[in-house]
């Protein structure tokens, strides 16, 4: 059982702060960090992963340093998101050189267990450049896999992957979880951590947002206001019966149609259809104007 | 030394289309040394003087460039490098064989060809074939390990070097007398000179101080590089 534990981390890059002032633990099972693109994810794992020093505070893998201690390497295993992995190797060549660098006793056997758990023992003797960017991803995770490390680290796993992908690698990653790893990976998709991650860890814009159970942020999230844009048939008189109904905060009338602001994102998508009905007002448009994963970002950290 | 990454090096190295840009120069070199021998233009003047110049002075440099940066730089620029440095390898060790792939590179595709159009012109006359030969060599070791270096300190590491190898040897050492001193062309000419009798070959440095500036830089240029790939960072895909 590893844990990795962040304490008082920043980054920054000159004047620029990335990361600010973050602490977490993450420890076994699978942790999902979530962020808008740009909130400092990337640079969090590249600290995680040893390739970037903290301006200030400590990284620490079960007590030990991360920043300039390669043999945490032994304990550690990464994915980087970039796709480019020796384009010139076989998947095959490749897993074993990783084997190999590790100095492992069999690497052969290695490289073979790490590439069929991955499954990708029938594309192993192909060359990495004809690879599909899912094949790329699950081969550069048999690299990571292949010392059988208890902390796995993995930026942006998903991306580019099709449907059929994802849904192979997010069992991959669940049955590395259920052996007692302790994996964290980073996505900018609500959907791809909310199926995977038992824990989420919410970034935005360098700074800690949330953190812990995923149905607790879900909640956070849609319980926040919600504004919709409502064009009916009688404005006027649909923003009367909606006020006095009580279940938005407000109501604007704009030459686009209802500007309305929700206090409960389900309580108001279910009443305001029976609400306009009661009024003899029929609706046109219901349209959500901030889904944004930003705007729901955004609204997390002023919380 | 770690034979895993000499055998990716090597492929990476030899495998692009960067081998023949390795090939051409030294081609060239050794085809002019048959046309100078074949027209009988390849008496001790000319002979040392083709050698210095494009074998010393042109060929070493610029083969010393692309294998020294090419053997790390391009693996950090496209983040490949990670793969390595996610392992349990102490960071000299990277180094050391990245130089070992830079230095068998720059004696396959420089210190051959000088050989061979060295022995093309002049045969056995006045040691000039070892002389050049050696003197090649150790300006590759001194060569290839800035080149390393440049490429671990810096993206711009062949534009540098080629403005160190072009303006700084060449241009300003034969302008300022003092550039010249500080140059690993002229120390490696200084070993040259010393091996062989022949007049037209001189260096303006003595043996006694090129020998230990060589071993200085190689040295320094290693440990430094080993020293900056510790706390190597990766840009950030953001």
């Amino acid at each position: 059982m590893s844990e990795i534990r962040l304490e008082k981390v920043s980054r920054w890059y000159g004047n620029v702060v990335a990361v600010n002032g973050v602490s977490m633990t993450i420890g076994p099972g699978v942790t999902g960090l979530l962020g808008p693109n740009g909130a400092g994810k990337s640079t969090l794992i590249h600290m995680m992963g040893g390739f970037l020093a903290p301006s200030s505070g400590t990284i620490t893998l079960d007590g030990e340093p991360i920043w300039q201690n390669p043999g945490i390497y032994r304990r550690l295993g990464l994915v980087p998101e970039r796709e480019s992995a020796y384009d010139f190797l076989t998947g095959e060549q490749f897993v074993l050189s990783m084997a190999k660098l590790h100095k492992l006793p069999d690497p052969k056997a290695a490289a073979r267990q790490a590439i069929d758990r991955v499954e990708m023992a029938y594309a192993a003797n192909r060359t990495i450049g004809t690879y599909s960017k899912g094949m790329k991803q699950r081969i550069k995770m048999a690299s990571a896999l292949v010392h059988d490390p208890p902390v796995l680290l993995l930026d942006e796993p998903f991306n580019g992957m099709d449907p059929r992908q994802r849904l192979q690698l997010m069992d991959l990653i669940t049955r590395m979880a259920d052996e007692g790893r302790t994996i964290l990976f980073s996505s900018h998709i609500l959907e791809e951590v909310e199926r995977l991650a038992g824990h989420i860890e919410v970034i935005v814009a360098g700074r800690h947002a949330a953190s812990g159970d995923f149905r607790k942020i879900r909640r956070l999230m849609t319980d926040r206001p919600h504004i919709f844009l409502v064009r009916s048939s009688d404005d006027r008189g649909l923003a009367a019966a909606v006020i006095a109904d009580g279940s938005a905060r407000s109501v604007q009338l704009t030459d686009k149609g209802l500007r309305v602001e929700a206090v409960d994102f389900q309580r108001f998508t279910w009443l305001l259809p029976q609400v306009s009905r009661d009024a003899g007002v029929r609706l046109w448009e219901v349209s959500p104007a901030d889904e944004s994963l930003e705007s729901v970002f955004s609204y997390l950290v002023a919380r | 030394m770690n034979a895993t990454i000499a055998m990716i090096t090597f492929r990476a190295m030899l495998g692009r289309r960067r081998a023949l840009l390795l090939l051409a120069l030294p081609a060239l070199l050794v085809v002019l040394a048959v046309v100078l021998r074949w027209t009988g233009n390849n008496d001790l003047d000319i002979s040392a003087n083709v050698l210095q110049k494009f074998g010393l002075a042109t060929l070493l440099p610029l083969l010393a460039l692309i294998a020294g940066t090419g053997v790390i730089g391009p693996e950090i620029d496209d983040g490949q490098i990670m793969y390595v440095l996610t392992k349990p390898i102490p960071r000299q060790v990277i180094v050391l064989t990245k130089l070992a792939v830079a230095i068998v590179l720059v004696a396959a595709f420089s210190v051959v060809p000088t050989l061979l159009a060295g022995l093309l012109l002049t045969g056995t006359t006045a040691q000039l074939v070892p002389a050049f030969t050696v003197g090649v060599l150790v300006g590759g070791v001194a060569y290839s390990a800035v080149f390393v270096a440049l490429a671990v300190l810096s993206r711009n590491a062949v534009t540098i070097g080629l403005l160190y190898a072009l303006v700084w040897e060449t241009l300003l050492g034969s302008f300022a007398p003092g550039a010249k001193s500080a140059s690993i062309q002229q120390w490696a000419l200084s070993v040259t000179d010393a091996l062989t009798p022949a007049s037209p070959v001189s260096s303006s440095v003595d043996l006694g101080v090129a020998i230990p500036l060589l071993i200085a830089v190689t040295a320094g240029a290693a440990f430094l590089a080993a020293f900056r790939l510790r706390s190597l960072t990766i840009a950030s895909a953001e």
